[in-house]
């Protein structure tokens, strides 16, 4: 089986964002970037397949020479191979459209993606990758099996979980569940070194069209302080959320 | 020309997120001058959409759609979408809506925005106000191509009234065999529970409960409003609830009118998950947690003492105001 997965390169969970340019750019000053962590568990599970099922993985990214750090960090975890193609990301579909192209020219059989990033919150990669691509698709996914070319999924509903049959060609939108935080790993030395020498190949965009851009960003307006309330008078806090706030 | 919603409904009833929907999609109309088209699928009753300004229902009653499908169901709403020449589609952000908006995206060779948070902008351009960056920030994003794809972020918009005459049509798209190939093999759902995604109140607690032999003071709290309960990350990391109800930056996002926080300091990851609500509380031994400083209302103290005299007051409010 060929797996490939599919990383985005976002700024640490911690980061204070801030924008320059007059609101137009992020601020990457001083920010420290991660494998986006919907990503790193689809990654882990893929690195299972290697391990158990004897797949090969390759990872992919869409971005700048920047980004390659991020690749080298993933090859570090253990996938065999990475693929950067070289384009800063204009869109969500822009985005899909290079991994698809990616996907339909080294013959994947599962492309797992994380099913949002943590910058963006697009959440709509995936899905597009799969209209593109014409494979089967399963987002919010928590669970992941395969035997031959059928695939065994559960993703999340509102309130529960969905056990879904399926086979491959398959792309997969993940998210905790699919492993857990505990199975994530940090790379070794060993793995750290070996990735220096595995394979990272630069490839350049197909098309080419922005059907969306993000042409201004804005930071939520100061929050009013908190009004404290003395644990001798609950009343006050029950007379607060019911006249005040209007919630109960 | 129209603008196209999807109407979700579960066991035949219009879903909440479906009228904030259809409220959103009259805004749109009204601002591009057209009317509302509402795609059902297994629905019954199509009028209660017309309260919420839509003109017109197709219904769509099929049997293979009985089990939710995100590509046969992205088929339907495309093959609606191109009949009723809509300009713009709107979706929820329920997870089932967030599954097949990018499908109907890629058919209709539109632009898609999710996490909108308010009415357009403008429409020429047609310009939206997005959050992104975890809650952290907001974005405009303008869509360049001629058909949009929306989602609504969960309780940004709200419900407006604005009854409208509605027609009804029967809708029966040309499935294929393909849409088939994801199927569902089971479902898992806890019953009589209110679901953290569908709740307008969400109780939530962290270490500060100590343990969870604890937990029936917050459940009793739950009941009590009609919440959904829900927990911090190392309450779910160390096994004391279920990873289902593990809300925050990793977790399942909370976008509720009311939010309260027992025994939770607010980390930045968990913050990101939760600040979408509306009214945040918080109930902390710690003076100097971090939640303080998102929440609207806080009480420094123990959860564990003060969360049951809590609950007996709202029992008693509530008795006093049903």
């Amino acid at each position: 089986m060929k797996i490939l997965v599919c990383i985005s390169h976002v700024p640490d969970t911690t980061s204070k964002i801030n924008f320059v340019n007059g609101d137009t750019e992020f601020d990457t000053n001083g920010v420290q970037y991660v494998i986006n962590p919907n990503d790193e568990f689809g990654l882990t599970r893929a690195i299972w397949f290697q391990e158990q099922q004897g797949a090969k993985v390759t990872v992919v990214n869409v971005g700048g020479p920047d980004t390659e750090a991020t690749l080298r960090k993933a090859l570090a975890i253990g996938a065999d191979d990475a693929i950067r193609v070289n384009a800063v990301p204009m869109d969500g579909f822009f985005v899909a459209q290079q991994l698809a192209e990616v996907a339909k020219n080294g013959g994947y059989d599962l492309i797992i993606c994380g099913k949002e990033s943590l910058d963006y919150n697009g959440g709509m990669v995936p899905g597009m990758m799969a209209g593109l691509l014409g494979y089967n698709f399963v987002n919010a996914c928590t669970e992941l099996t395969v035997e031959g070319t059928q695939a065994k999924a559960a993703r999340e509903i509102d309130g529960g979980k969905e056990v879904i049959a399926t086979a491959l060609p398959l792309v997969v939108g993940g998210q905790k569940g699919i492993v857990e935080e505990k199975d994530l790993r940090i790379p070794n030395m060993r793995g750290i070194m070996t990735a220096r020498t595995k394979p990272l190949s630069v490839v350049e965009p197909v098309g080419g069209d922005d059907k969306t851009k993000a042409v201004k960003f804005e930071k939520p307006a100061p929050k009013s302080a908190v009004k404290m309330v003395s644990p001798d008078n609950l009343d006050e806090l029950i007379n607060l959320l019911h006249n005040e706030a209007k919630v109960i | 020309m129209s603008v196209v919603l999807y109407a979700e409904s579960s066991d035949g009833k219009f879903k909440k997120v479906a009228l904030e929907v259809a409220s959103y999609a009259k805004a749109v109309a009204d601002a591009l001058g057209t009317q509302v088209t509402a795609v059902t699928i297994n629905a019954s009753d199509a009028s209660e959409l017309g309260k919420y300004g839509v003109n017109k229902v197709l219904q769509v009653q099929n049997d293979a759609l009985q089990a939710f499908n995100a590509k046969a169901y992205a088929d339907v709403i495309q093959q609606a979408a191109r009949q009723e020449g809509a300009q713009v589609v709107v979706f929820s952000s329920s997870t089932d809506s967030l599954y097949v908006a990018p499908l109907v995206a890629v058919a209709l060779e539109a632009g898609m925005a999710s996490n909108v948070v308010a009415a357009p902008v403008s429409t020429a351009p047609f310009q939206v106000k997005r959050s992104a960056f975890s809650q952290k920030a907001f974005n405009y994003t303008t869509i360049n191509t001629a058909v949009k794809v929306l989602s609504i972020s969960k309780n940004s918009f709200g419900i407006h009234e604005n009854a409208t005459s509605v027609t009804a049509e029967a809708f029966a798209p040309q499935l294929n065999e393909g849409d088939f190939a994801t199927k569902v093999a089971a479902v898992e759902k806890a019953s009589g529970q209110v679901s953290i995604a569908d709740a307008d109140i969400v109780v939530s607690g962290g270490r500060g409960l100590k343990g969870p032999e604890n937990w029936h003071i917050l459940e009793d709290l739950a009941t009590t409003l009609g919440a959904a309960t829900a927990c911090s990350k190392p309450v779910s990391d160390i096994g004391w609830r279920p990873h289902s109800e593990h809300v925050g930056q990793t977790g399942k996002p909370v976008a509720s009118n009311l939010y309260i926080a027992l025994g939770i300091s607010g980390a930045i990851q968990h913050i990101a998950g939760i600040n979408a609500s509306k009214v945040k509380v918080v109930i902390n031994t710690d003076p100097e947690a971090p939640f303080f400083k998102v929440a609207d209302y806080g009480i420094v103290g123990d959860a564990l003492e003060i969360v049951p005299r809590l609950t007996q007051k709202l029992k008693e409010f509530k008795a006093q105001n049903s």
